[in-house]
């Protein structure tokens, strides 16, 4: 120090609350989330999209029954199984004949007496056969009885599960999965790498604010996130049109629901440390989070791909998810179930955030 | 270059006044490119005080250095009896620091930013509406942050700056592109900021700018100091010659030779220009043969100090 000269005595620095410094940060993470609307429409509504898309597409294949002309009457006709065909009536065969070929139904049934006619189209070859059989059987049975013998054999087939695992239930943790990896993925990569480039990251750190605040802020913002999408997309797909049912160990998908967020949330800080600008943060993010989409049974039932698929798909974080939230959610499994992959989820979390803190930095410079 | 030696430097800091600032041969390099070479200065309290120097003088880095942001290869800096490096949670509260180029929260309105970094700095929410009324954005409190024009922007900047109402300010070019009434704007504001006692200091390329508002300037080129005083004494001790430039039309360059008081002619397009030390006489001459038409006078600025120092024009 100069002689003579004095410095400005310090003053004991004042104590400012974690507490509001975390609830500003917060605040303002809030605020820039709900004031893009591309990234609400991206998080709320494009997931919502791919479920009406699948959901509609799979749903139609497996809730329709078997439609089926009927001509006349009889002892035949009054038994064809009613849950089974969905039995449409015409006053004339040409005309029933007409609505085949017009693929309006895939066959009719006539009965003229004690002669039985089915008419079918070719084109689908599943239903008509299907239709061969079930008329088949009814005919049959209507011979034994008019027999007048008690069948000798009888045939009880009931499922295995209460519901059969309808398309719906397969797509819908698969979709959610997918979107709640996404936005966390997609968020905290971009927050840091536009709160960088914006020097917001150097001005914050300027203040007395710590560092882990604005980390802490994040996570906290990704969690509510991913649970507000979650419950939007499940009210959704529990509508009567797409007919989703919960199991009732439902509520065990939200610890996988956070260890989920976490893994992609640690994803999004490692493609934020080392993307300079957003679009190559969006690039990057894209190119992990999508192809694991399509290798770890988001859009299907990943048991029915190629073995190799499936050996694949283990290294991938968001296959664990899958079957986290399926197990829990519509497979009826209990909290068991979730433990092997809530813990590989975390610790994929910790491994990647380590890799991501070490290659961070504060300046784009 | 001179030698910095032999370069100008006032005797800074007289016995008795506070040093809010204190710098000692501070070095930084960026690989193989020396950013700052030796530099020695220090900053009074209540003082504006500027950096002056062209692009790459190497006037942000010093800035960075004093705020924490940057460790210095060598040297020894104080701010406000505090080193600023590693990251000081004590020193923070009492700077305030405005970057080059704005930092601001995305889509949020002024007044939020403002409020956010009063939570940040842990004072009540009224500082962030009184300081919007400092720098006169009342009116556009709701407007988001990017609809702000860019002198908008730089007083939000520097509000948020001030939000915590600290002793010592950086500012890193507050005034860089924006338009000249602007500029003006700024400067009262800045002015206005000084006299409610804070000390600033500030970087700026604009040499009228630092005549205008600083105290005292460090001229900075290559990284290091070329001078360091009052504007006006810088200019004084210069003791440059006064240029008198009028028309051809009005007066050729033989018949000004003769005029009483010049000292060198040059001709320079359709102007003569003629150099003195006594431009008193020489404009008193002109006045009398009726030749005042046209006629402009120049007296040495801080430009011709930097061209005195360094034997080069000033690239801003």
């Amino acid at each position: 120090m100069r002689t003579g000269a004095t410095t400005v005595p310090a003053v004991p620095a004042v104590r400012v609350s974690r507490r509001s410094q975390l609830a500003a940060l917060s605040v303002a993470m809030l605020r820039g989330f709900f004031r893009d609307r591309i990234t609400i429409f991206l998080t709320f509504l494009f997931p919502l999209m791919f479920l009406v898309v699948f959901g509609l597409i799979f749903g139609s294949q497996a809730t329709d029954s078997i439609r089926i002309g009927v001509v006349g009457d009889g002892a035949v006709l009054d038994q064809l199984p009613d849950g089974i065909v969905d039995i449409q009536r015409y006053d004339t065969l040409a005309e029933a004949q007409e609505a085949v070929r017009r693929g309006d139904i895939p066959a009719v049934v006539s009965q003229e007496g004690g002669a039985i006619s089915l008419d079918y189209s070719a084109a689908d070859q599943v239903r008509s056969g299907t239709i061969q059989s079930i008329v088949g059987a009814v005919v049959g049975q209507a011979n034994q009885s008019a027999a007048g013998q008690p069948p000798q054999f009888a045939l009880y087939a009931q499922q295995v599960e209460a519901d059969a695992l309808q398309p719906i239930q397969f797509i819908t943790p698969g979709i959610m999965s997918w979107g709640v990896a996404t936005s966390a993925a997609f968020g905290a990569s971009l927050t840091l790498v536009a709160w960088r480039r914006r020097q917001v990251l150097r001005r914050v750190r300027l203040s007395p604010t710590p560092v882990w605040a604005v980390l802490a802020a994040r996570i906290g913002l990704s969690l509510s996130v991913a649970v507000g999408q979650a419950t939007v997309f499940v009210l959704v797909a529990l509508l009567p049109i797409f007919g989703l049912r919960l199991s009732g160990t439902w509520w065990l998908a939200l610890p996988v629901l956070v260890a989920g967020t976490l893994a992609f949330l640690a994803v999004g800080l490692l493609v934020g440390a080392v993307s300079r600008t957003e679009e190559a943060a969006s690039a990057m993010a894209n190119f992990i989070v999508l192809p694991m989409a399509f290798l770890s049974g988001t859009f299907f039932d990943i048991r029915a791909a190629p073995l190799w698929m499936q050996t694949l798909s283990q290294a991938m974080p968001l296959r664990h998810m899958n079957d986290g939230m399926l197990d829990v959610m519509v497979r009826r499994l209990g909290a068991g179930a979730i433990v092997a992959p809530v813990t590989i989820l975390l610790g994929f979390a910790v491994v990647v955030s380590a890799i991501a803190l070490r290659l961070f930095r504060w300046d784009s410079i | 270059m001179p030698d910095p030696t032999t370069a100008r430097f006032a005797s800074h800091a007289p016995a008795g006044r506070e040093v809010a600032v204190d710098v000692r041969e501070l070095h930084k390099r960026y690989g193989g490119t020396v950013a700052v070479d030796g530099l020695t200065f220090a900053v009074d309290v209540g003082e504006f005080f500027g950096i002056l120097g062209p692009n790459g003088a190497g006037k942000t880095t010093t800035l960075e250095i004093m705020e924490g942001i940057r460790r210095a290869d060598a040297g020894d800096v104080t701010v406000l009896g505090e080193r600023p490096w590693p990251r000081n949670p004590a020193l923070l509260p009492r700077i305030g620091v405005q970057l080059q180029g704005s930092a601001f929260f995305e889509k949020l309105t002024a007044r939020e930013q403002l409020e956010t970094f009063a939570a940040l700095y842990g004072v009540p929410r009224r500082r962030a509406h009184e300081m919007l009324d400092v720098v006169g954005l009342s009116g556009r409190s709701k407007v988001l942050e990017d609809r702000l024009s860019g002198g908008e922007r730089q007083r939000l900047s520097i509000a948020c700056a001030l939000v915590h109402d600290p002793a010592l300010l950086f500012l890193d070019e507050p005034t860089a592109s924006l338009d000249p009434q602007a500029r003006r704007n700024l400067w009262d504001l800045l002015r206005d900021i000084q006299q409610r006692g804070k000390t600033i200091v500030y970087t700026t390329h604009s040499i009228d700018e630092a005549e205008a508002l600083c105290d005292r300037v460090a001229i900075l080129d290559h990284g290091r100091l070329l001078a360091l005083d009052a504007p006006r004494t810088l200019v004084r001790e210069l003791d440059a010659a006064t240029r008198v430039r009028l028309p051809r039309l009005v007066l050729d360059a033989a018949a000004a030779r003769a005029l009483p008081g010049a000292d060198t002619v040059e001709e320079d397009g359709a102007d003569v220009v003629i150099t003195s030390r006594s431009p008193a006489q020489v404009v008193a001459a002109l006045a009398a043969s009726d030749r005042l038409d046209g006629v402009s006078l120049r007296t040495a600025t801080l430009e011709d100090v930097f061209l005195d120092l360094t034997g080069r024009a000033y690239r801003a």
